[in-house]
């Protein structure tokens, strides 16, 4: 049974300038151990979509004016501020992509790390103290009691993200909500962060969503993946199906633009124009300006789903494009 | 932050402190007229006399060494026209005043300001956020001398709650700590506001929002430290500007303060009452200053000073 089921999920700013459609109506769900992966440029949604149902955007101007958010079949979308709290940091914890502002400048590394202890499993401060030193050095920082009582600035990026994945652990959640967790880290470091992350999850059987822009990334750690663009959802799958067979224009445009390191390369191939403005986008399929494949029934409607293969699925006219 | 830290700034006060004192003297000694030129004539044998009694007749130089050479045994001499009077009396009678005044004032100003701009951030843009912020326009804006006479007409006069001048008992220090408090009031309100607003925005909060604390809690665990800082750095000047433009309200209410003293001895070519108290406030600046530098590193451990 899925964990975590989202559907038909909405959410728009509404700014002086318009209604932003930042999430235009997207669907998926994760089961426990999945990792999924939510891939797409920067503007896409990916963040918005998540943050949104957690409440952790300003309201105003955010709104959600349609879907539903079942966690173990209950949607989260309908449940009091209160409710919500007591799931927030527990059951579902979050790390975010910039390690190096996401934790409290003001105050040690001990303090916030307790935190999470405290409030939701009612832990003495003793107790809480003594389980986030062994959080800490799960997450493979060495002397974690000097670094309890330590200050943010004095670690690096890195060890940062580690506390931070310690303090998202802390209370063993069910669903782990990674921001583009790597992506403020170099590379070397972003390899360590995601064996980690892979190793907790073999551990605990959570669930990861996984948000990043980064293809390789994805490859490294998800099992499925969901391609999302100006607020839409244009393919799913296993990440091997669509590495390999995508049937969706953008997602191989969006493979063709990575680097490679195997093939020998002049110029990298871009996807031409640019994200299209989410307060103007109509009722047809946003990459209509963009797609070397489009049809006239792309600028009237967006596609529903059809379906490739067992779990995969993709939102496109057209059928045969090569 | 060391030891030697805060020895090294106390021992750059001492150039700075000479500077001020060489500064101070020879510009009001070059101001035109003198302590006997008032417009009664005295005569020539007993201006003579008046002046060979404060040292006048020497030259300047002279004079500048001996006040220095006084100032380093803490005597700030005596008054040229309070007769009988030295400095250091008139000072250890008026400041502790002035002082208590400030203290008052500024607890007012902080206890105001600070919960009604931490209201304000808490619920920005709505009745709670624009009633404080349009009052704290009107604090800024006022003068003391018209907040002064209305809070007297209202409390003193027309409701006869709190009497209207003197320095006896409590109620007299509640309308002048109040008149002098309500400006800084006001821009700790907005100081408040904007370093709570900031740090609302930080990735900091929503981590914590992430991780399930109530609003209250991040209200005062997470946002209270970093918010707090723009108006820990205000206090300084502050403490040191509250104590030394008492001068309206310690007229209004009648108060024995320093602020007289410091504004008629500037008129009256007062020699050394102007140096005595410009040094004081000098050093009481400084000292302010040199605590809320202190200040910040507990309250900001990325803040270092070598």
């Amino acid at each position: 049974m899925a964990i975590l089921e989202i559907k038909n999920l909405k959410a728009h700013f509404h700014t002086r300038r318009g209604v932003v459609k930042a999430v235009n109506g997207i669907s998926y769900s994760i089961e426990p151990g999945q990792t999924l992966g939510i891939v797409g440029e920067s503007g896409s949604g990916k963040s918005v979509s998540q943050l949104s149902y957690l409440k952790l955007l300003p309201s105003p101007p955010l709104k959600i004016p349609e879907g539903e958010v079942l966690f173990r079949g209950e949607n989260i979308l309908a449940m009091t501020e209160e409710k919500l709290r007591t799931i927030r940091g527990n059951k579902i914890s979050m790390i975010f992509q910039e390690p190096m502002t996401s934790l409290n400048p003001y105050l040690t590394i001990g303090s916030q790390l307790i935190e999470p202890l405290i409030i939701h499993l009612k832990k003495s401060k003793r107790d809480a103290w003594k389980e986030a030193c062994a959080a800490l050095s799960r997450v493979g920082i060495a002397e974690p009691e000097k670094a309890m009582k330590s200050y943010p600035h004095e670690f690096s990026g890195g060890m940062r993200q580690r506390v931070m994945i310690a303090m998202a652990l802390t209370t063993r959640p069910e669903i782990l909500i990674a921001d583009e967790p790597t992506t403020a880290l170099d590379v070397t470091v972003q390899a360590q962060i995601l064996d980690l992350l892979r190793e907790i999850q073999k551990e605990t059987q959570m669930a990861i969503i996984l948000i990043t822009h980064d293809l390789g990334v994805i490859a490294g750690l998800a099992d499925k993946m969901v391609v999302m663009y100006a607020g839409r959802i244009f393919e799913e799958g296993p990440v091997e199906t669509l590495f390999h067979q995508s049937e969706h224009p953008y997602t191989r445009a969006l493979l063709r633009s990575t680097p490679r390191v195997d093939v020998l390369q002049d110029k990298i191939p871009v996807i031409g124009g640019s994200i299209p403005d989410l307060s103007q986008v109509g009722q047809g399929c946003p990459f209509y300006e963009r797609c070397e494949f489009r049809t006239d029934i792309c600028q009237i409607t967006f596609p529903t789903s059809r379906k490739i293969a067992h779990n995969h699925e993709t939102f496109c006219h057209v059928e045969k494009f090569q | 932050m060391g030891l030697t830290y805060i020895l090294r700034r106390l021992l750059t006060m001492i150039p700075v402190f000479l500077l001020v004192v060489t500064l101070v003297f020879f510009m009001i000694r070059f101001a035109p007229g003198g302590p006997f030129s008032a417009e009664k004539k005295v005569p020539a044998q007993v201006l003579k006399n008046l002046e060979a009694k404060y040292h006048m007749d020497e030259p300047l130089i002279q004079q500048y060494f001996r006040y220095l050479r006084d100032l380093s045994r803490f005597d700030l001499g005596p008054s040229f026209k309070h007769s009988n009077r030295t400095v250091n009396e008139i000072i250890a009678e008026a400041f502790p005043v002035s002082m208590e005044l400030g203290l008052i004032s500024l607890c007012w100003a902080l206890l105001i300001g600070i919960s009604a701009g931490g209201l304000a951030a808490l619920k920005p843009n709505t009745f709670y956020d624009y009633i404080p912020m349009s009052l704290s326009i009107l604090g800024i804006c006022l003068p003391t001398f018209v907040v002064g006479p209305v809070m007297v007409l209202i409390f003193g006069l027309w409701l006869n709650w709190l009497p209207v001048a003197g320095w006896n008992s409590w109620q007299d220090r509640l309308l002048p700590s109040l008149t002098l408090g309500f400006a800084y009031a006001a821009y700790i309100s907005r100081l408040t506001r904007g370093g709570f607003m900031e740090i609302r925005h930080q990735d900091f909060i929503r981590t914590a929002r992430a991780k399930g604390l109530t609003e209250t809690q991040i209200l005062l665990k997470h946002s209270l430290r970093g918010g707090i800082l723009p108006v820990v750095s205000y206090l300084g000047p502050a403490l040191a500007g509250i104590i030394t433009g008492a001068l309206v309200t310690e007229t209004i209410f009648n108060i024995p303060g320093l602020g007289r003293f410091f504004i008629e001895s500037a008129l009256n070519r007062d020699y050394t009452v102007v140096m005595g108290t410009s040094l004081l406030y000098f050093t009481l600046i400084f000292v302010c200053n040199f605590l809320v530098d202190i200040f910040y590193v507990l309250l900001d451990p990325r803040v270092k000073y070598e």
